[in-house]
């Protein structure tokens, strides 16, 4: 189990370093020079020089390089060339952000699945379950920044019950952080639900067809019974894969959903950074998400090894 | 096929939900301006959120669009009809002659952070200007030999040489003043004498500005004003639509302006900006470096046909260089009018095949569609290439200039002077218009007049570039806020005359 454990963590630690050079590689390679930005339309070619030497983008890449991963290790991201601020804090004030909006998408999301999943399945033959199936294909279809737009257009335009957009931090107010995310949320959580809700179902599909199930059926329990005893664990570790996927998509996801509601968090950062070439708070972000995503990705491993005993051996 | 047959579906069950919302959607609405109208507090929407709130430092219009005039202050400042007004100085006498400005600083100013506004402040920050700016626009201040304080409320300005720029100058950021125990921390902690302070920055969110408690002038009504920043045209109609904000403070695209066709609820503000839609023309290689093909060019464009078609008629139709609020303005679109026959006659019969080279921007992506056409029907064939903006289009065409045509929006007020530079990306080299400017500059405002309405002429016939329009000021607010600024002519977008009814 431990030993299992620490490879999980080598893979863990080896991928976030190669995504390292890869997310320095393609900063480098993007056209747009952060001086040439930062200057504007007024810019001589002496204080875009003066600029450069400044950011320290004259450098060769490899010191660049070296410079910044060395940083990193150290948990310094460096400053921001545009707000000349260090650029750790900034991304922790926007992650908090976005890791309450993918959660409460996330929450959402399970909260539709699961029952609905199980639901479509125990009651797959008759026309109930079938329609669950056939709304999930429309949820499917629509990507969440759409789901977004037509949410806003109804509950905030038209019935003027949520307000459109904007973000008021928990700590301001409970009440109106609720209220500003509820909308992001339900755009993130009712996309994901819908997916969640197919995967869901054909996992509880196959459980329901085990030998042990019926075994236990046989025994006397009945059909909710037999599946809440001995199904639903079965069932859920293909449902965690999914989610741990599922996750990393939300996250994304998250990106789009932020700038059609205005909500501050580290998709707006990123969108910012890469319009005004701040390349070291984009290399920085891109770096915070390919780590959520890796770690992400351990903790499903983890959860494994937790859910089914016979994978603990085995690796 | 399925899925077509799915989105007509979700289409018809939203659309039957909105019908349902939409009447309890305007008695809400109602109730709610009514209710804040109690309430001092106003919030305005902008598009670009300053990255840090260091004008000193930092290009671009967001940070003294927040900050001149409503934190900071200069001596002098611009009026609704671009004339100069006393600010910080009560009153200033120029020698004969006119080399030496002796500025009157107004008593009892105090900066917010306590300390008193001297004449040492008006030294220190022109010393400022040259020692510890950092933009290209602070050479508009190269003429100021000398600042020196003759006690503490008079101050004295020595110029190299007359200059009717000079005190157009100070009434920008060029001239915001300083404290000299208050620049630690500009990027973040902006210290000045004005009517607002720096409440709260929420980044990529808003920034707060709140009354200055111990202002010395006449106090805002509207005690808090909130700025909040969209990335998203929709996004920030919709918080209008909703109540999130009370202003738009400027429309992004002009066909949105339906939204807001119920002039119980809104009205909507036209004025002019500073800003010359150009469409530029590579003056430095073929086939722009031929100045017949760029009168062709200017013959072959129906301005009003365009500004019809990209900006819904908004804007002003201007000929060169000048806005109308200028004292220099005159109107030179009779200079080329719109004529396909002129146009080809000067092409001789050849046709081009020519890169244009646009930022993706609304009204550059917009204009480029119907310039292209216009300009096929003459023989030149124009290839539309949408660069990102500002990045990759600042590389292409505004540093490398490989572009033959180009679409841009030149925001920067009194900027005929960038046609003066045969390095900047327009190409255009013509002594002739430089000594105009400089002589505009050292003459009478009299001479000054004269020499930029020659100047503007001058960029007009020689076809320096085409001008498609003036970008439209276009606010939308509720109704009963008072006192917008009706024209963008200043840097600033001007909170103290906010009121609410």
């Amino acid at each position: 189990m431990i030993l299992y454990l620490l490879k999980r963590l080598g893979v863990f630690v080896a991928s976030t370093a190669v995504a390292g050079v890869l997310v320095f590689a393609f900063m480098a390679v993007l056209p747009g020079d952060p001086a040439e930005v930062a200057l504007g339309v007024n810019a001589t070619p002496e204080a875009v020089a003066a600029l450069r030497a400044e950011f320290g983008t004259d450098r060769p890449a490899v010191t660049q390089f070296a410079d910044w991963f060395g940083g990193l290790v150290t948990g310094d991201f460096g400053t921001s060339y545009v707000t000349s601020a260090p650029i750790g804090p900034q991304i922790a004030e926007r992650l908090n952000v976005t890791v309450a909006l993918v959660l409460g998408g996330m929450v959402i999301a399970l909260l539709i699945a699961v029952p609905a999943g199980t639901f479509a399945a125990v009651h797959h033959r008759n026309p109930v379950g079938a329609a669950i199936s056939a709304a999930s294909q429309v949820g499917i279809a629509v990507p969440a920044f759409l789901a977004g737009i037509l949410l806003v257009f109804v509950f905030a335009v038209k019935a003027q019950a949520l307000p459109s957009g904007g973000y008021v931090p928990i700590a301001d107010d409970p009440a109106e952080w609720l209220r500003s995310l509820l909308l992001p949320w339900l755009s993130l959580g009712l996309v994901q639900g819908a997916v969640l809700t197919r995967y869901v179902r054909s996992a509880v599909l196959d459980v329901m067809r085990d030998d042990y199930l019926r075994t236990a059926r046989a025994k006397g329990r009945g059909r909710m019974g037999a599946l809440w005893r001995h199904g639903l664990r079965n069932a859920s570790v293909p449902v965690v894969t999914v989610l741990g996927l599922q996750l990393a998509t939300l996250l994304i996801g998250a990106v789009v959903v932020e700038r059609v509601f205005v909500i501050p968090g580290l998709g707006d950062l990123l969108l910012n950074g890469v319009a005004g070439r701040d390349l070291l708070l984009v290399q920085g972000v891109v770096m915070v998400l390919v780590a959520a995503v890796l770690l992400i990705n351990f903790l499903v491993d983890v959860a494994y090894a937790a859910l089914d005993p016979r994978l603990r051996g085995a690796r | 096929m399925r899925r077509i047959g799915t989105w007509i579906a979700v289409g018809g069950l939203l659309l039957s939900v909105t019908a349902c919302g939409g009447g309890s959607g305007g008695t809400g609405g109602t109730g709610g301006t009514g209710g804040q109208a109690k309430e001092e507090s106003l919030a305005v929407g902008f598009v670009a959120e300053p990255a840090n709130l260091d004008f000193t430092s930092t290009e671009g219009a967001a940070i003294p669009q927040a900050l001149l005039v409503n934190v900071y202050e200069g001596l002098v400042k611009l009026d609704q009809a671009g004339q100069i007004q006393p600010l910080l100085a009560e009153k200033w006498d120029v020698s004969d002659d006119r080399k030496t400005y002796t500025f009157t600083l107004r008593e009892g100013v105090t900066f917010t952070n306590g300390a008193p506004f001297t004449a040492d402040d008006v030294v220190f920050s022109l010393d400022r200007v040259k020692a510890d700016w950092k933009l290209k626009i602070k050479s508009q201040l190269d003429m100021v030999e000398d600042v020196e304080k003759k006690d503490d409320s008079t101050a004295v300005v020595t110029l190299s040489r007359p200059s009717n720029g000079f005190l157009y100058t100070m009434a920008t950021r060029l001239g915001a003043m300083f404290s000299r125990t208050g620049v630690a921390d500009l990027a973040n902690k902006p210290v000045g004498t004005g009517p607002y302070q720096l409440g709260a920055w929420r980044r990529g969110d808003s920034i707060r500005l709140d009354a200055n408690a111990k202002y010395w002038g006449t106090k805002p009504k509207i005690s808090t004003v909130t700025l909040k920043y969209f990335k998203d045209a929709t996004a920030m109609n919709n918080a209008l639509l909703t109540g999130g904000i009370d202003v738009v403070s400027s429309v992004q695209a002009p066909e949105s302006l339906q939204q807001f066709a119920d002039t119980s609820r809104f009205q909507t503000i036209e004025g002019t900006t500073n800003g010359e839609v150009v469409l530029s023309m590579n003056n430095g290689r073929p086939p722009f470096d031929d100045k017949k093909v760029r009168q062709a060019v200017r013959h072959a464009i129906d301005h009003r046909a365009l500004l019809d078609t990209a900006w819904a008629g908004r804007g002003q139709l201007i000929g060169s260089m000048v806005p109308p609020t200028d004292p220099w303005y005159e109107d030179r679109t009779g200079d080329y009018p719109y004529d396909v026959a002129k146009a080809k006659q000067l092409l001789g019969g050849k046709t081009y095949d020519v890169k244009m080279r646009i930022p993706n921007l609304p009204y550059a992506v917009a204009s480029a569609q119907v310039v292209k056409s216009q300009l096929a029907q003459v023989g030149i064939n124009a290839e539309i290439e949408p660069l990102e903006f500002p990045a990759r289009w600042l590389d292409v065409v505004f540093t490398k200039a490989d572009y033959d045509l180009s679409i841009i929006n030149h925001v920067e007020p009194r900027d005929m002077g960038i046609f003066a530079g045969k390095d900047y990306y327009f190409r255009y080299d013509n002594p002739e218009y430089g000594k105009l400017l400089a002589s505009a500059d050292a003459g009478t405002e009299q001479e000054q007049t004269d020499d930029l309405k020659a100047a503007a002429a001058l960029l007009s016939q020689d076809a320096a570039a085409d001008w498609l329009f003036l970008f439209p000021n276009l606010i939308v607010a509720k109704k009963g806020v008072t006192g917008l600024p009706e024209n963008a002519i200043s840097e600033s977008f001007d909170f103290t005359g906010l009121a609410k009814q």
